[in-house]
């Protein structure tokens, strides 16, 4: 099982800040095409990669990256610190 | 060093005055104060500063031990608040203290440049009811490539 955690219009357009799923992927890219096959909310919310970030376990991540080892997943836009 | 990430109000002069009393030999001392715009235009009426609470605190954390391997500096200072903003209210502050002032406005500015990017924070901006999120500006994260 996974947390996935949702920021900003992420949250806002999913329609919630987070959940826990049971995921056969093995990389953020099959993790985001499997949400996207869910539902519609989430292949609009995933429909450009350009548009968000992802952090496994709270570290910054690529898409490619490995979640074999991940407790914790969270999906945001880029951040707009400071 | 010297670092909250924090819903509260901060006092932007008493905060330089702790910072400071602790350090020795000091030649400069750089700050940066990040403040919600719109006090007299009435362009803003309140912005929401959302975060993610425990990456925030390691990121910056990170952005800053590599501030202190880049740069002779004696100390840093990093607050962020999150939360319900007014406009005129403090969002962020960080300080340098070093001895010479070179390392301290380089220090600065490679923290401030981090923290925009890489400190997850996002802002949402609410106008007359209506509410957007800030979107990265396309200089940010280019403006990282110049410490790279």
């Amino acid at each position: 099982m996974i947390d996935l955690i949702y920021f900003s219009w992420i949250r806002e357009r999913i329609g919630k800040s987070s959940e826990r799923v049971e995921t056969r992927a093995e990389t953020i890219v099959e993790l985001i095409e499997e949400l996207k096959e869910k539902d519609v909310r989430y292949s609009e919310v995933f429909s450009d990669l350009g548009s968000f970030r992802v952090a496994i376990n709270q570290e910054l991540a690529s898409f490619d990256a490995s979640i074999i080892e991940a407790k914790e997943i969270a999906f945001f836009p880029p951040m707009t610190g400071g | 060093m010297y670092i909250s990430v924090q819903n509260e109000f901060f006092d932007f002069s008493e905060e330089i005055k702790k910072f400071t009393a602790t350090l020795d030999n000091i030649g400069a001392l750089v700050t940066f104060t990040g403040i919600v715009r719109g006090q007299k235009s009435k362009t803003l009426d309140y912005m929401l500063i959302e975060h993610y609470p425990g990456m925030t605190e390691t990121q910056i954390n990170l952005i800053v031990e590599e501030t202190f391997k880049r740069w002779k500096i004696c100390d840093a200072l990093v607050i962020h608040r999150y939360g319900k903003l007014e406009p005129g209210e403090t969002i962020m502050m960080v300080a340098t203290a070093a001895q010479h002032r070179k390392e301290a406005f380089e220090a600065a500015e490679y923290l401030m440049d981090y923290l925009k990017s890489r400190a997850p924070f996002w802002k949402k901006e609410v106008l007359n009811g209506e509410e957007h999120w800030v979107e990265a500006a396309s200089g940010d994260e280019a403006a990282l490539n110049r410490w790279r």
